[in-house]
């Protein structure tokens, strides 16, 4: 479609931190991310300009599986650990859901559910989607795929929750003599993931999703 | 395209395409043809509410954070957290990476943000950039995504209903001072920043 012309057939591109649009030179090889060096400098703000993210496929992948990595010990291993006189209970996320079910909040234990399975969940699938997608240069639901990652972007850090609550009760309970809180492993692999799939979110350059043929455009 | 020079162009920051920028209307957001994504949005907010809003946010995040968040009532003993209660408590529990999670998404990132805007702000109210105007501009761009405080009162909400098994649970102040902090912040998240770089002028920097 000739009416929505694109930054690069006009010589143009837009400084990815100010936003400011700069002219360049049609075809530098500087702009396009991959090689390094003395690329041009947005005047306005100093940043480097690149007409993608730098290596974005590349570094989104190797975050990805970094943070799928993380995110198998995250749900295996217990996140928290409630000791009072009689027991000792080590609990996963998961446990940590059914719990919150059993003892009468069904609707926040849906909404730690969604937090922190669902969210991280659909990160991954909707990334690795995308990734593939963009690099066959598919042409297939562009503009519901665009979607979906601006709702990545979106949700990407409320899968915090969980971590949040585990170092509140942490705080919480740690000083009387009855009871303990302790935080466990699994915890931080959590936290870690939660960071990288933001990372992740944040390397991929949505503009790939669009850099294909333009079939049906 | 012609004649057209660059500040009057739009870029579409998900899929590259170019746009004239127009005026908007009170409550006008913009759209990308192509991809729908969201290009410009007007606020109704001039410089001097952004300001009065950042240093009501200031007053409210200090308090959220000396207030406790949760009390404890056990066997007649009382017993409260504040923020950094939560952070000292997981470092000695061996879990320093939650800790430092902790602290700069909910204390340090917030704090820069407010406080660098506040700084912005205040000189832009006369018109002038700040010392230090582009750095900081940069700086806030990087730090976009990495305060979760809207996160923690959800948390805290949770770790609520959770300990409240096992103990008798009050919600302290600190945690309304963050359901307010939460709601200045949604505010302020529709607020586009990089309006500023076109706001004030650049000669004076
Ligand atoms: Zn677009």
């Amino acid at each position: 479609m000739s009416a929505l012309p694109r930054a690069a057939e006009l010589g143009l591109i837009a400084c990815a931190v100010c936003g400011q649009v700069c002219r360049a030179v049609p075809g530098d090889p500087r702009l396009d991310g991959d090689s390094v060096g003395d690329a041009m400098a947005c005047p306005r703000c100093g940043s480097t300009l690149r007409r993608r993210k730098p290596q974005s496929y590349a570094r989104t992948w190797a975050l990805l599986i970094a943070a799928f990595i993380m995110y198998i010990p995250a749900n295996v291993l217990p996140i928290m650990r409630t000791a009072s006189l009689n027991d000792i209970d080590d609990n996963t996320i998961i446990s940590g859901v059914v719990e919150l079910w059993v003892k009468g909040s069904p609707d926040l234990a849906i909404i730690v559910f969604t937090a922190s399975i669902v969210v991280p969940m659909l990160k991954f699938l909707a990334l690795g989607t995308l990734l593939v997608s963009s690099w066959r240069g598919s042409g297939w639901a562009r503009v519901q795929r665009a979607k979906l990652y601006r709702l990545v972007e979106l949700i990407g850090y409320w899968s915090m929750l969980d971590v949040f609550v585990v170092a509140l009760l942490t705080a919480l309970v740690r000083f009387s003599v009855l009871s303990l809180v302790e935080p466990l492993p699994g915890v931080i692999f959590f936290g870690l993931t939660v960071v990288l799939t933001m990372l992740a979110a944040m390397s991929f350059d949505p503009r790939l999703i669009w850099d294909g043929k333009d079939t049906d455009d | 395209m012609g004649t057209a020079s660059p500040t009057t162009l739009l870029i579409c920051e998900h899929c590259d395409t170019v746009y004239r920028r127009r005026p908007l209307g009170r409550g006008e957001v913009a759209t990308c043809a192509r991809c729908q994504a969201e290009l410009e949005r007007h606020h109704g907010l001039g410089v001097n509410a952004l300001l009065a809003l950042i240093l009501t946010a200031l007053i409210v995040f200090v308090q959220a954070n000396m207030w406790p968040i949760v009390t404890l009532g056990l066997s007649g003993q009382l017993s409260g957290t504040t923020l950094w209660g939560v952070i000292i408590a997981m470092w000695r529990e061996q879990a320093q990476v939650v800790s430092v999670l902790v602290a700069a998404t909910l204390f340090f990132f917030p704090l820069m943000k407010m406080a660098m805007l506040g700084w912005l702000l205040w000189f832009a109210r006369a018109g002038r950039r700040a010392p230090g105007f582009v750095r900081l501009m940069v700086a806030l761009h990087y730090l976009g995504p990495w305060t979760m405080s809207e996160v923690f009162v959800l948390g805290a909400l949770v770790a609520i209903v959770k300990a409240h098994a096992y103990f008798d649970v009050i919600p302290a102040p600190g945690i309304y001072a963050y359901a307010a902090l939460t709601l200045l912040i949604t505010i302020l998240a529709g607020v586009d920043l990089r309006q500023l770089w076109d706001d004030v002028p650049e000669r004076a920097a």
